[in-house]
C-alpha cells in the first residue's frame, strides 16, 4: 500500500528490556491500588460531580432543615433541627456518592474500558476490591467535604468525633460499593442504571432513620427501618455527632434512641460490625458473578 | 525476541508455533458457533482471520483470548494452554478490540501506566517502554493530554502501543482498521507494518476490508464455524485460477463470435466492454491482439482480488455477508455511542 503518511519513528522496540514480574499476592495489591487510584483521579477530575454531591447537603440542611425546624422546634427543645439533620444528611451524601462510584463500573462496561481490566492477568476479585475500597474513599472524600459544612450547623470540629465519623463513613461507603457492584454486575446497560439508582437509593435513604427521628414510628415503618442495613451505619454516625453536641441530654436521648432487637440494646460495634460482614458477603457474590461472565 | 521473563516453575517455551489450534469447537446449546478447527500461526508471522459475520470468527479469537472456554478441542497460545494457563496466555497477548476500551478521562500516559501496573510489569522498565511504545505510535508529544481529545485514529493507536507494552509475543488485533477514514486506516497500517519489520512478533488479525488482508503472510478464511481456506494471499488468489480481460473493440459483435470460434471461449458483453476470464491472462492478450481478427481500442487484465476468493469460497462477497448483520449491529452501536 502507498502512503503519504509519516513513517513511524524509527526507535527501536527492545523487547528483551521489559520484564514482567512473578505474580502472586503482590500483584493483587498492585492492581487494587492502581485501579482505586483511577477512581481517585476521576473524582479529582469530576468536578461538576463534587459540587453536584454538594447540593444536595446543602440543600437538605439549609433549606429543607431551616423550613422544618419551625414545625419541628417543640419536639426537639434546645436543639435545631438542622443540627439534628446533620448526620444523617452526611450518611445520605455519602450513600449517593458511594453507590453511584460503584455503578460507574457500568459506565466502565459500556465504554469498554471494563474489558481491559478482565482481560488483564490478573484474578478479577483484585479489580472488584480496587474498585470497591476506591468507591469508598471517593465517598469518603464527599463526606469530608460535607464534614466541612458542620461549623454552620453548631456541630464542633472535635478530631475524635471526626475521625469517627471518618472510619464510620468508610466501612458505610464499602458496603454500599459492594451493594453496587453486585447491583451492576447484572446490568448490561446505561439507561437501567438511572432507574434502578432510584429505584434502590431512595429507599435505602428514607427508610434509614437519616431524616427523622426512629421512634415513635408506625410499626410497619419501624420493621422496616430496622430492617434497612444502612440504619446501622446512620445510627452510629449520629451518634457519635450527637456525644459532642452542646445540647439538653434529654432532648438527644429521646431523638436518638439506642437501636434494639426485641427488647435488646443493639451495642455501636455490632452495628457496625454487621455493616462489614455484609459489604464483606455482597462483595464476595459480586466477584463469583464477575468470575462467571465472559 | 526474547520473551517476557517469568520467574518461578514455568518457563517461557522456545520459538516454537505461536498458536496451535487442534479441533477446537465451540457450542452454544445446540448451535455450533466453532466446529472443530485445526491450524498454526508461526512465530512472527502475520496472520489474518476473515470470514462474514456469524462465522465463528469472534467466538474463535474470544477462546484463544481466554475469554471463552472451548468446548471441545485445546489451544495454546505462546505455548500456553487457554484453559488450564489462562493467566500465562494473557499475559503474552496483546489486544487491541475493535471497540474502543480506552479510559477516555485519562492522559495517554494513564492509560498506559494503568495498564503497565494491571500487567504487573517491571517498574524500572516502565518509563522507557512507554516512551517507546509512544514514539512508534507517534504519541509521544500527547502523552499527557486526556484521551477525550483525540481522534479515532489516534485513540486505535494509542490501543496498539498499549498491546505492545507488555512485550506481549502474540498481538491480537479485532479489525483494527474499523471505523476509520481511508487514509487514517493507511497510517495504521504503516504502523504494524513498521511493527512486522522491527519485531518477531506475532500478529494475528482479523478484517472486513479484503484489502487489508494482503499485508497477511498467510490468511485463514471462516465460513459457518469451518476454516474453509488457509494460505497465502497469492496461493488463494492463484487457486481462483483465472484473470479477467476486457476490451473495447471497433465491433463487439465480431469480438464475442471471433473468441468463440478461434478461442473457444465464453465473453460476456457489459457497459460497452467485452469480458473473458482466462488463466494467465498478461500471457494470453499478444495472443489476442494476434488472432482475434477484430481491431481493439483497448485492453485491461485484472488479477483475481481476495474478494474474488472470499466470493468463490463462501458464495458471498464479503461486504454482503457484513451488510447482512454485522454492519447494522455496528451502526446501531455506533449512533448509541454517539449520544454520549
Amino acid at each position: 500500500m502507498t502512503t503519504t503518511e509519516p513513517r513511524p519513528s524509527t526507535a527501536t522496540l527492545d523487547v528483551a528490556s521489559v520484564r514482567v514480574t512473578e505474580g502472586g499476592i503482590a500483584q493483587d495489591i498492585r492492581a487494587i491500588k492502581v485501579v482505586m487510584a483511577r477512581e481517585l483521579i476521576r473524582f479529582r477530575q469530576d468536578k461538576i460531580r463534587i459540587a453536584s454531591a454538594l447540593v444536595q447537603p446543602v440543600l437538605f440542611i439549609f433549606v429543607l432543615g431551616t423550613a422544618l425546624s419551625s414545625v419541628t422546634g417543640r419536639s426537639m427543645p434546645g436543639l435545631s433541627f438542622r443540627t439534628f439533620m446533620f448526620p444523617g444528611v452526611l450518611a445520605t451524601s455519602v450513600l449517593f456518592t458511594a453507590v453511584f462510584s460503584a455503578m460507574s463500573i457500568v459506565w466502565d462496561r459500556e465504554f469498554g474500558f471494563l474489558r481491559e481490566m478482565l482481560v488483564a492477568p490478573v484474578r478479577r476479585g483484585s479489580i472488584l476490591v480496587g474498585k470497591a475500597l476506591g468507591g469508598a474513599l471517593v465517598a469518603t472524600l464527599q463526606g469530608v467535604l460535607v464534614l466541612l459544612l458542620a461549623g454552620f450547623v453548631g456541630v464542633p470540629y472535635n478530631p475524635v468525633m471526626i475521625l469517627t465519623l471518618l472510619v464510620e463513613i468508610f466501612l458505610l461507603s464499602f458496603t454500599l460499593c459492594a451493594m453496587g457492584l453486585l447491583i451492576a454486575a447484572r446490568i448490561q446497560q446505561m439507561q437501567t442504571l438511572m432507574g434502578i439508582m432510584q429505584m434502590i437509593l431512595l429507599p435505602l435513604s428514607f427508610l434509614s432513620g437519616a431524616l427523622y427521628p426512629v421512634n415513635n414510628l408506625p410499626a410497619w415503618l419501624h420493621t422496616l427501618v430496622m430492617l434497612n442495613p444502612v440504619t446501622y451505619a446512620v445510627h452510629p454516625v449520629r451518634t457519635a455527632v450527637f456525644a459532642h453536641l452542646d445540647a439538653p441530654a434529654a432532648t438527644l436521648a429521646n431523638i436518638n434512641p439506642p437501636l434494639t432487637w426485641m427488647g435488646w440494646h443493639v451495642p455501636t460495634l455490632l452495628q457496625l460490625a454487621l455493616v462489614v460482614v455484609l459489604g464483606l458477603a455482597m462483595l464476595a457474590v459480586a466477584i463469583r458473578q464477575f468470575n462467571k461472565a465472559e | 525476541m526474547t520473551a517476557p521473563t517469568i520467574s518461578g516453575d514455568i518457563a517461557p517455551p522456545d520459538q516454537g508455533p505461536a498458536v496451535v489450534v487442534e479441533g477446537l469447537a465451540k457450542r452454544y446449546g445446540d448451535f455450533e458457533a466453532v466446529k472443530g478447527i485445526d491450524f498454526e500461526v508461526g512465530a512472527g508471522e502475520t496472520f489474518g482471520f476473515l470470514g462474514p459475520n456469524g462465522a465463528g470468527k469472534s467466538t474463535t479469537i474470544k477462546m484463544l483470548c481466554t475469554l471463552a472456554k472451548p468446548t471441545g478441542g485445546r489451544a495454546r497460545v505462546a505455548g500456553f494452554d487457554v484453559v488450564a494457563q489462562r493467566q500465562l496466555v494473557r499475559r503474552n497477548i496483546g489486544l487491541v478490540f475493535q471497540d474502543p476500551t480506552l479510559d477516555t478521562y485519562l492522559t495517554a500516559a494513564q492509560n498506559l501506566q494503568f495498564h503497565a501496573d494491571l500487567y504487573d510489569m517491571d517498574r524500572a522498565t516502565v518509563g522507557s517502554r512507554m516512551e517507546q511504545v509512544l514514539q512508534m505510535v507517534g504519541l509521544w508529544d500527547r502523552k499527557d493530554q486526556q484521551v477525550a481529545t483525540f481522534s479515532g485514529g489516534m485513540k486505535r493507536r494509542l490501543e496498539i502501543a498499549r498491546g505492545l507494552m507488555h512485550s506481549p509475543r502474540v498481538l491480537f488485533l479485532d479489525e483494527p482498521t474499523v471505523g476509520l477514514d481511508p487514509q487514517t486506516r493507511a497510517s495504521i497500517w504503516s504502523y504494524i507494518d513498521e511493527l512486522r519489520e522491527r519485531q518477531n512478533i506475532t500478529i494475528f488479525l482479523t478484517t472486513h476490508y479484503m484489502d487489508e488482508a494482503e499485508h497477511c503472510d498467510r490468511i485463514a478464511i471462516m465460513d459457518q464455524g469451518e476454516i474453509r481456506v488457509l494460505d497465502t494471499p497469492e496461493a488463494l488468489k492463484a487457486g481462483v485460477g483465472t484473470d479477467r480481460i476486457q476490451i473495447t473493440t471497433a465491433d463487439d459483435d465480431a469480438a464475442v463470435a471471433a473468441l468463440h470460434s478461434v478461442f473457444e471461449m465464453e465473453a460476456t458483453r457489459s457497459e460497452g466492454k467485452v469480458t473473458i476470464n482466462v488463466a494467465e491472462g498478461e500471457r494470453f492478450v499478444p495472443r489476442l491482439f494476434a488472432e482475434l481478427g477484430v481491431p481493439i481500442h483497448s485492453v485491461s487484465v485484472a488479477r483475481p482480488t481476495l474478494d474474488d476468493v472470499f466470493m468463490s469460497i463462501t458464495g458471498r462477497t464479503i461486504r454482503d455477508a457484513e451488510a447482512s448483520a454485522g454492519d447494522r449491529l455496528r451502526a446501531a452501536t455506533v449512533g448509541f455511542r454517539g449520544g454520549r
